[in-house]
């Protein structure tokens, strides 16, 4: 048998060849090449069915960074094998269906090479048994996903649509990595089979990784109020529109909820919030589908609200969780019986769907509700497939989607009567609100068809004149149609082959007991359910075919409206208050850096009581050197108030004479040196400076500012001070120094401090001059660069 | 006479930080070079003042004055000068360019 690993990176090797074969071989369809993969790989996945059907699972681990625990480990069992042949299955006629739907003129190894690295990272996020490698497929499918959303990514509303997709399915799936790593943290394995056994459900981490992990799945699955994304996604190619957001991509969230009901289904919390959120998510999508004039549009809300009602089903077989073996049990493991039943089903009929509102848009060149009608003398093949796709999505029999409806209203059902989790409060809500949403799904299944295919024929508002489309487009959506039927007659051969064993993975315990699927089984509540919704349904289909306008508009209050003007405001928000603070002006800098250095140095200074005062090791003051720092801070205050430029540059030049003089006291003679001649040639600087810039303009600042610029450098200088006071009073070891008063049997010099720059740390020393060579060459450049400036100006003229 | 110079020094320090604060240029790099001498007059006293000669061998009586911190005072002096005379070109050539001689954006 076919290792799993290569038949997920076959896809991914294939995109790659996609361009050169589409180069080479320019007059075939480049996508007959890629047709072959998923049927190939279709082929090899049905080859695991009897094994599986037997109870038999496969694991197959390929290191890849085993130091941290993370392999690309692979896992077929009952699950991962119905999406997976969902994935192929529906991969092979969607690329057939694109080869006749998109004309040469596109660029096709765009397409298929987008197409195919989806497909691989779809199969991968399937039979991943590793958390890690499970999150890096389920992050490609959403890069592949918005390429392909934004594949004519010349119109606005596909970027906006790519970048809507993007957006959510990212923030889920970044939930999601953190419920993985909560994961591992509490389990210690990476291993989805591992976790099973060793979870702990008393763990305080347990709660925080169920609903991050659960965003995730919401966030893929476009749940309430994570949908807003899928309807926008319909601006890419009706295939992708078919494949990615109805069958497949879409229920990458089915599967991890389904995937991680043996791990958090025993909890109160899990079943609440799948079942709810799933009931929600029915409801409003089924109402929100039957205001759409856009027929892509209506089958995006369809979407929704299917997916909604395949959730609330693996909400409520959670409950077999609580109850363990036992006949009790298995009335709640029906529900995802019936879950996994009707997401077959689903991707069947609304891959159909998709297909014929393709043909439809291609043929007459709108999707529009209102300018569509009586096409079905003109395409009566197509007519057929919508009536039996509407039909079973609307739960009618003789199609498979009567079935599952059923099998619904009675888990429903029986959920109302439960007395688990105080659900005898709430439980009746359970039947009402699906049976709301189910007589809204008969509605929406009426108008794709009759809308469009019955009706009075308007030639005059069509582009192209209405044709039955090339067989090869048909053929795809026939295959469906007879899937649909297929099923509908022999449910209980996908039952045993295919849907025990997964429902044998999601409760292990019970190893896949179920009620065969009966076609005819009796006069129960939920046929009466049924009987009741075909009834209301028809009676609402007229009222609102007799209203003009099918449309009414969305309200203020949105969710799209909501997610518009979060954006919005981020964005809005981020901008001002960066304004706030970037005020481009150097003093307000200046002012944030001093206000840190006094909260940080300062802050630390009061909290850790750090003040220490020791006047015991001063040296005696004598009055030469208290006359020397009078002048000093005379001077240095008298800076700030001079009025003239001149004035400060000179009270300046007495600082730094007065500090040459300190020096000369405190026995440095080379200091005293070299501050008295680098204070010369400063100040002559300065002065230079000073007759090149204009006459000083009066610091006629506000006296807001003043007061803060007062108040910070007093606030500087007192932790200064404070700070070396303390430093400087309390001594803890011994000066090196004594080492340094070797110089002359170490060094042979008399000079120690030359000895320390020329001996004993010249490096300084050399870098120092390096420093000074450097300024040199930058006060040369800056005055040399005018002149080349200029010479650039002249010759620009 | 340490606390003495520490508090001058404080003094230069806060003299310094609001020359820096204002607007024209000239007077932020004075503010740049009383900083530095602060700093010098900082590095002078963590060393101790005045505990014995001029540190040149065969001077006084044997104990010298810390040297190490004149050896870094000295680094530093040379450094704060190739920064401030490379800060005074600049401004001088700032103002050719621009005919702006003050540290903020508008006005």
């Amino acid at each position: 048998m076919i290792s799993i690993q290569l038949a997920i990176m076959i896809p991914f090797i294939a995109a790659l060849m996609i361009p050169f074969l589409h180069k080479k071989l320019p007059r075939i369809h480049v996508g007959w090449f890629v047709l072959i993969i998923p049927t190939v790989l279709f082929i090899a996945l049905t080859r695991f069915i009897p094994s599986i059907a037997e109870g038999k699972t496969y694991l197959n681990t390929v290191q890849w960074i085993p130091s941290y625990g993370i392999n690309f480990t692979t896992y077929v069992d009952g699950i991962s094998i119905i999406f997976g042949l969902l994935i192929t299955g529906i991969g092979s006629l969607v690329i057939l269906y694109s080869i006749y739907y998109l004309s040469a003129k596109e660029s096709l190894h765009h397409f298929y090479s987008y197409l195919l690295l989806f497909m691989g990272s779809m199969l991968g996020v399937v039979f991943s048994d590793n958390l890690m490698v499970l999150y890096v497929f389920w992050e490609l499918t959403s890069i592949s996903s918005f390429l392909l959303i934004a594949f004519w990514y010349h119109r606005k509303k596909s970027r906006y649509g790519a970048q809507k997709a993007l957006l959510i399915t990212f923030g889920g799936g970044i939930a999601m990595l953190t419920s993985f790593i909560m994961i591992y943290l509490m389990t210690d394995t990476m291993s989805v089979r591992e976790i099973l056994s060793v979870i702990d459900p008393n763990h305080t981490l347990f709660i925080p990784a169920l609903v991050l992990l659960l965003i995730g799945a919401f966030t893929k699955s476009a749940q309430f109020p994570f949908h807003i994304w899928l309807p926008d996604a319909m601006e890419a190619p009706t295939p992708v529109s078919a494949y990615l957001h109805s069958a497949t991509m879409v229920k990458a969230g089915i599967y991890l909820v389904a995937r991680f009901t043996p791990v958090f289904g025993s909890n109160e919390i899990w079943f609440w919030l799948v079942s709810c959120i799933g009931l929600i998510t029915l409801f409003w999508g089924s109402f929100n589908a039957i205001r759409q004039i856009d027929l892509k549009a209506l089958l995006a809300y369809s979407t929704i609200s299917q997916l909604g009602l395949i959730m609330s089903l693996f909400g409520i077989g959670s409950i077999a969780h609580q109850l363990g073996a036992g006949e009790n049990a298995i009335l709640y493991t029906q529900a995802s019986f019936a879950a996994l039943f009707h997401l077959v089903n689903h991707s069947t009929f609304k891959g159909a769907l998709f297909m014929v509102v393709g043909i439809v848009d291609h043929g007459v060149g709108t999707r529009d509700i209102r300018r569509l009608g009586g096409l079905m003398s003109f395409m009566p093949i197509s007519f057929t497939i919508a009536l039996i796709g509407s039909f079973s999505m609307a739960g009618l029999p003789p199609f498979n989607g009567f079935l599952s409806k059923e099998m619904f209203f009675e888990a429903v059902v029986n959920v109302s009567q439960s007395n688990l989790f105080t659900l005898h409060t709430f439980g009746l809500l359970f039947p009402i609100i699906a049976w709301i949403a189910s007589v809204l799904t008969f509605v929406y299944c009426m108008i794709i068809v009759f809308k469009t295919f019955l009706g009075p024929h308007q030639p005059e508002k069509l582009e192209h004149e209405a044709h039955e489309a090339k067989i090869g487009m048909l053929i795809p959506p026939i295959i469906l149609a007879v899937l649909i039927i297929g099923i509908f007659i022999f449910p209980n051969l996908l039952g045993d082959y295919l849907l025990r064993p997964g429902l044998a993975s999601i409760f292990p315990s019970l190893g896949g007991m179920y009620k065969p699927i009966s076609i005819w089984h009796g006069f129960t509540p939920a046929l009466w359910m049924t009987i009741g919704v075909i009834v209301v349904g028809i009676l609402i289909f007229r009222i609102q075919s007799r209203r003009k306008s099918l449309y009414f508009p969305p309200g203020k209050w949105t969710f799209d409206q909501l997610y518009n003007s979060t954006l919005e405001q981020i964005e809005l928000r981020g901008f001002k208050i960066t304004e706030l603070y970037m005020t481009g002006s150097l003093r307000d800098y200046l002012v944030y850096i001093f206000l840190f250095f006094g909260i940080a140095v300062g802050g630390v200074f009061l909290l850790t009581d750090a003040f220490h005062l020791d006047l015991s090791s001063n040296a005696p003051i004598s009055l030469y050197e208290l006359l020397i720092v009078f002048t000093m801070m005379v001077a240095g205050i008298a800076i700030i108030f001079a009025k003239s430029r001149i004035t400060s540059i000179l009270l300046n030049g007495v600082l730094g004479y007065s500090i040459a003089l300190l020096f000369v006291l405190f026995r440095a003679p080379d200091l005293a040196l070299t501050q008295l001649v680098v204070e010369t040639v400063t100040t002559a600087l300065f002065l230079l400076c000073f007759y090149f810039l204009p006459k000083r303009e009066k610091e006629n600042s506000m006296q807001k500012t003043k007061r803060v610029n007062i108040v910070v450098s007093i606030l500087v200088g007192v932790i200064f001070v404070s700070v070396a006071l303390s430093a400087q009073s309390g001594k803890l070891f011994e000066s090196i120094s004594a080492y340094f008063e070797n110089a002359y049997e170490l060094a042979g010099a008399n000079n120690i401090v030359n000895a320390i720059l020329g001996d004993f740390r010249a490096f300084d020393t050399m870098l120092e001059v390096i420093v000074l060579f450097i300024g040199g060459i930058g006060v040369y450049t800056l005055i040399k660069l005018r002149a080349k400036k200029e010479d650039e100006n002249v010759e620009n003229q | 006479m340490e606390t003495v110079i520490i508090i001058l020094a404080g003094v230069l320090v806060t003299v310094a930080t609001y020359l820096i604060l204002s607007k024209g240029i000239l007077r932020v790099i004075l503010g740049t070079a009383i900083l530095s001498h602060a700093a010098h007059l900082l590095l002078m006293t963590m060393g101790g003042l005045k505990r014995g000669g001029v540190p040149v061998i065969g001077e006084g009586n044997g104990t010298y004055t810390d040297a190490l911190p004149q050896a870094l005072i000295l680094t530093s002096i040379v450094i704060s000068f190739a920064v401030t005379a490379f800060l005074l070109v600049l401004a001088y050539r700032t103002y050719q360019e621009t005919q702006v001689a003050r540290g903020l954006k508008d006005e």
